[in-house]
């Protein structure tokens, strides 16, 4: 059983109204922007079941919209978050999807693109209490939650990825908790995900840019 | 010693062998477990306390409306028509503790309600009780930052377990399960606060739960505004009643575990409309039902209006 901390009991500290809906809602955000890495010009958010139907009670889009500016959950600068996206000269647009069902209740879908017309789309689920998790990346389906530092490769499906990136790791003395591979079919791109306890550094990054099956690589830290 | 526990009665044990508190447990549990120094523990304690502060404090000076429109004001009205202010009318009915504790834990859902800043305890629909009782308490009694956090430790022990043990999601066991949670909590960490044993700690938790046993989770609209701002009004005041039947020596006759898990058992029976869907209790009545944004339907709504949204429930949500 995972550590209940008395932080885990009094908090998160929080915007209200609703840890799931609020709460989980700028962290899916904010996780996507952190995943996205560059500037965001343009934004499409779709809300779906439960989010689709009581988000605009419980300031969902407002959290959605400060999550992709990089506010966190306590941050109260969510309440304006549609005034400082207007500022910052965001284009934002919400869908309030209640027709499709969706295997969590409260999902959204996330469209990021930069000012250079690069795109990155993200699916996330609010699991309450404000706990989240990200089920797709641009409609390749994986699982992670942001509790970890998360190093996310998105490659070619083919033999080597996986030695080269750990052979890295451990040369440089990380500690991989938890590692996961996704793809979307034999061959063609995947998603090598690892977490650990510990914040990654970041200063070999370029090594594993160096196989040419490697494309990308996000980095979240805790 | 190991400091870490899993049920009320390793809970108790822990207290009695070592003399101490249950807040000092939770303490020394935090700082083994989460590795992190007693400094940093209080350090988040206070920002924890700070939130708090500010969030039974704001609406009295400055109510402000929900979302929705459905609440707003109800802490100022609450603390400037039942606290004496020098004239003998109106006498405060509650008298000044229990007054001030019921205004503090309005007010804190009430920020909730318009986005602001509170911290969830356990959950954003019943984080008025904890504050709203310390707080409210510390400034009737002068005490010190470090002995509210006392009362932070001692509730986030019993909240813990209730976590461990049961569950704090309203869309699981129902309201019990938020504010009835809270109330616990809260009814144990007064207790210790005004100088009960850990023994009357766990009684006055186990009143509590007994108490609010059963409370369905029927939140109008699906928001957390009615009637979760009232019931972390009645929170506070049965948190106020089982401590001070604790300190006065009375006993529940089921142990605190026995009651986690009653109160557990109790939840998982609820039908689905009592548990946070918005289809039963206040939700699942007509009014309730024109309150909902999306509009009501036939198989919910208790007479079927199927009308959805009343020009006048529009009206107010929009102003």
């Amino acid at each position: 059983m995972n550590y209940i901390s008395v932080f885990d009991v009094i908090g998160p500290n929080m915007i209200g109204p609703s840890s799931s809906h609020t709460a989980g809602a700028v962290n899916i955000a904010l996780l996507a922007y952190q995943l996205f890495s560059k500037p965001v010009a343009k934004v499409d958010f779709t809300l779906y079941e439960s989010f689709a139907q009581t988000g605009r009670g419980h300031g969902t889009d407002k959290a959605l919209l400060g999550g992709i500016q990089g506010f966190g959950p306590d941050d109260v600068r969510i309440r304006d978050s549609y005034a400082l996206a207007d500022e910052a000269g965001i284009e934002y647009h919400f869908l309030w999807d209640d027709k499709t069902k969706t295997a969590h209740p409260n999902t959204v879908d996330i469209r990021l693109e930069s000012p250079d017309g690069q795109v990155q789309t993200v699916r996330g689920e609010s699991v309450g209490g404000g706990k989240i998790r990200i089920v797709q990346i641009n409609d390749i389906d994986v699982v992670f939650t942001g509790v970890y530092s998360t190093l996310i490769i998105k490659h070619t499906d083919r033999p080597g990825v996986v030695a080269h990136v750990t052979k890295v790791l451990s040369r440089h003395g990380v500690n991989i908790a938890f590692m996961r591979l996704y793809r979307d079919f034999k061959g063609g791109t995947g998603y090598l995900i690892l977490e650990s306890d510990e914040k990654i550094p970041d200063d070999f990054l370029e090594e594993i840019r160096e196989n040419e099956l490697v494309h990308e690589i996000m980095l979240i830290q805790i | 010693m190991s400091m870490d526990f899993a049920s009320g009665k390793e809970l108790y044990r822990l207290c009695r062998e070592h003399g101490i508190a249950i807040s000092e447990v939770m303490l020394r549990r935090e700082t083994e477990l989460g590795m992190v120094s007693e400094a940093s523990v209080r350090e988040r304690l206070a920002r924890s306390l700070q939130i708090m502060e500010a969030a039974v404090h704001e609406p009295l000076g400055k109510p402000r409306r929900s979302l929705s429109g459905l609440i707003g004001g109800e802490a100022w009205k609450v603390y400037h028509t039942g606290m004496a202010d020098g004239t003998d009318d109106p006498k405060p009915l509650c008298g000044e503790a229990l007054t001030r504790a019921i205004a503090y834990s309005m007010a804190v859902l009430e920020v909730n309600a318009a986005m602001g800043l509170i911290v969830a305890a356990p959950t954003a629909g019943s984080s008025g009780v904890l504050p709203g009782a310390v707080l409210s308490l510390a400034e009737l009694y002068g005490w010190p930052e470090t002995k509210q956090m006392d009362g932070l430790l001692n509730a986030g022990a019993i909240g813990y377990l209730l976590m461990r043990n049961a569950t704090v999601a309203g869309a699981e066991a129902g309201c019990q399960a938020e504010v009835g949670a809270a109330s616990a909590m809260t009814a144990s960490a007064v207790t210790e606060l005004m100088g009960g044993t850990p023994e009357m700690c766990f009684q006055a938790a186990s009143l509590a739960i007994s108490n609010l046993l059963g409370l369905v989770c029927d939140p109008i609209a699906g928001l957390v505004e009615v009637p979760c701002q009232s019931r972390n009004a009645i929170g506070v005041a049965n948190a106020f009643t089982c401590a001070q039947l604790a300190l006065s020596g009375i006993t529940h006759p089921v142990p605190f575990d026995e009651m986690v898990d009653a109160m557990y058992r109790v939840g998982r029976s609820l039908p689905w409309e009592l548990r946070e869907s918005a289809k039963g209790g206040n939700a699942g009545t007509p009014t309730g039902c024109r309150w909902a944004a999306g509009g009501c339907s036939a198989d919910s709504c208790a007479e079927g209006c199927g009308a959805g949204q009343t020009e006048d429930a529009r009206q107010k949500q929009d102003g």
